[in-house]
């Protein structure tokens, strides 16, 4: 398969105060089209920045990465906001919906970069709840949804706007066990069926087990990968 | 426009901090509109077609220094001067010196100097007729529940008749009303008394007359002819002013009070309290949305476009409370009007109150947007996801 994020001798040096923290040394990385894979490692090993550097959130210290082909590790701030807006879709654990909005109205978010009408925005949206099984709760705001189907409207937010890459920071790190699995069970439908490159951070050996290939993380480096 | 949902719906996050914001708008624009409208009123006053023809001669001192009435003589004799007319204030209150009446003692051919003024012709001649006799506006009849033929007594606040009775008793002879209520309705709240009946009771007028107006034969000579007339009494010891009416009424207003400077005063003090007010809301409200924002900008929203969306919503915020306050000054004008019997004629909200409303709206909702809009933008994306 074509690789989709390549990771070239990333590191990532955070500065608190007068101290230097590196937070990720030198990593290299390959990711091929159309996989699903599980970043696992202890807190504070870096999982979740290398989460942000290939969903272009963050840059890196130093280092490359390409994604599709494109260097975002030199874009400016616009730029990459254009970019994400195009190639990722993210899903939080604590999903970040607008509170205000209904369930619709969320995932409608990311088609007002585009220059689709206001209906064909309604549509897309409306499909995308579909697809996640919630078109029967389009109208409803997230105070009145559960955890799972909260996370479930993350996942429609996401995948709208038909980004090649979905990059998850622990999807189902707050919910219950049952809508944990109905979660990533539509992760993996969302990879095998409709060919999503998905990433994964998780703490969760379980929900390790949707992904295709797990890669540890510890202090910061690479230490292993494991196949499904 | 398309992200007119997303701005009301932030707007309107807190709905009750929300609300008592806008109330508080509305209550400044409420009071901008209301003081705009005084403001106006003052500077319509004197502003006619007619008044263009006219010139006012005062003393070069102060408006309480009078001239000699033998001036007027000389300013008929200038070229270009068609009527010469004269009066003195009398400054009368009706049964409570809180009721302050614009009142003048004037010449005999005070009244044909202004066209804007109505009187009918009966009427005109028992005024005429009766050296005891005044003629009233329209507002004030209407409020005391005057009548012609009632006996009007009138305290004036300066001027004594030869015992020093500062009571006088007329005869209310007409009614005056106004042809152009915008620009002239300030005669429907005045009365006028013969000068002569004035200058014979009171022993500090001796034959003096406190300004003269003149109407002149050619507008577009106004101003030669007001040099000619200030000519006439150069180094004495009554020098002259002579300006064009809606001057001379800007002037005489402007050393009762500055209404400028008064408005100008509140309306600072108000909006520089509603720039904090509404500063510290905008501030609080991104601030309890910063994830809110990081998610925007995660998702693709450029930097410009939250700046936008911010910005944007101080600016409606604004532009709401600003909309509903000077909504009600046009509502609340005309019933002012109407309770205070026309004797507080203020125009309704007009086209240049609008306009500078709607700019004192956006500049202030620019203005309070920008600092949280600076720092929405400024958002570190990571950092903010990490602290949510």
């Amino acid at each position: 398969m074509a690789t989709l994020v390549e990771v070239r001798n990333v590191s990532r040096v955070y500065t608190r105060g007068k101290q230097k923290i590196e937070v990720l040394h030198s990593i290299n990385l390959e990711i091929a089209q159309g996989d699903f894979l599980a970043l696992m490692g202890p807190s504070g090993s870096g999982k979740t920045t290398l989460l942000n550097l290939i969903g272009g959130l963050d840059t890196p210290t130093t280092g490359t990465i390409a994604v599709a082909g494109q260097r975002i590790d030199n874009l400016g701030q616009s730029a990459l906001s254009r970019w994400r807006a195009t190639h990722v879709g993210f899903v939080f654990q604590f999903y970040n919906l607008m509170p205000t909005l209904s369930a619709q109205r969320n995932v409608e978010l990311p088609l007002l970069l585009t220059k689709l009408s206001a209906a064909q925005r309604r549509q897309n949206a409306a499909v995308a709840l579909r697809l996640v099984n919630l078109g029967d709760r389009a109208g409803h705001k997230p105070s009145e949804l559960s955890g799972g189907q909260q996370q479930r409207v993350a996942i429609a937010r996401a995948i709208v706007s038909d980004p090649a890459l979905l990059v998850c920071d622990e999807p189902t790190g707050d919910l219950d066990r049952q809508s944990a699995e109905e979660v990533l069970g539509l992760l993996q439908v969302l990879n095998r069926e409709h060919g999503k490159t998905i990433i994964i951070v998780t703490h969760d050996p379980k929900a390790a087990e949707f992904a295709r290939q797990t890669l540890r993380l510890d202090k910061g480096t690479l230490v292993g990968t494991q196949q499904a | 426009m398309k992200y007119l949902h997303l701005i009301w719906a932030s707007l309107f996050r807190r709905k009750l901090r929300t609300i008592l914001t806008l109330v508080s708008i509305a209550a400044a624009f409420l009071l901008f509109g209301l003081l705009d409208a005084v403001r106006v009123s003052f500077d319509q006053a004197g502003r006619s077609a007619a008044g263009a023809e006219r010139l006012q001669t005062g003393s070069r001192l102060s408006f309480i220094q009078t001239l000699p009435f033998s001036l007027g003589a000389q300013i008929a004799a200038v070229p270009g001067v068609k009527d010469v007319a004269y009066a003195n204030w009398f400054g009368g209150a009706y049964q409570d010196p809180h009721n302050q009446i614009f009142t003048f003692a004037v010449s005999p051919n005070y009244i044909d100097m202004y066209p804007e003024m109505v009187l009918a012709a009966d009427q005109r001649k028992n005024f005429d007729a009766n050296p005891n006799a005044i003629v009233a506006g329209s507002a004030l009849t209407k409020r005391y529940g005057w009548k012609i033929g009632d006996r009007i007594p009138l305290q004036s606040q300066i001027f004594p008749d030869r015992q020093g009775n500062k009571n006088w008793q007329f005869d209310l002879a007409g009614i005056l009303t106004t042809r152009d209520r915008k620009t002239g309705g300030f005669f429907d709240g005045m009365v006028l008394l013969h000068w002569k009946k004035f200058d014979d009771t009171t022993p500090y007028s001796q034959g003096t007359v406190g300004w003269y107006v003149t109407r002149v034969a050619d507008a577009r000579q106004a101003d030669r002819v007001a040099r000619a007339i200030d000519a006439l009494s150069a180094n004495s010891d009554h020098e002259t002013r002579t300006q064009t009416e809606q001057a001379a009424t800007a002037n005489w207003m402007k050393q009762l009070v500055d209404i400028g400077l008064i408005v100008g005063s509140i309306m600072g003090a108000v909006f520089f309290t509603l720039l904090l007010l509404t500063g510290n809301t905008m501030m609080q409200s991104v601030r309890e949305r910063t994830a809110e924002l990081a998610v925007l900008r995660t998702i693709g929203f450029p930097p410009g476009a939250v700046l936008g969306i911010v910005l944007a919503e101080s600016l409606l915020l604004l532009l709401l409370g600003g909309l509903v306050g000077l909504g009600l000054v046009s509502l609340l004008v005309p019933a002012i009007v109407k309770g205070s019997g026309g004797v507080l004629n203020l125009p309704t909200v007009g086209a240049s109150s609008w306009a500078i409303g709607l700019a004192l709206m956006v500049l202030i909702g620019l203005a309070v947007g920008a600092l949280p809009a600076w720092q929405a933008v400024r958002l570190k994306i990571v950092d903010a996801l990490a602290a949510h």
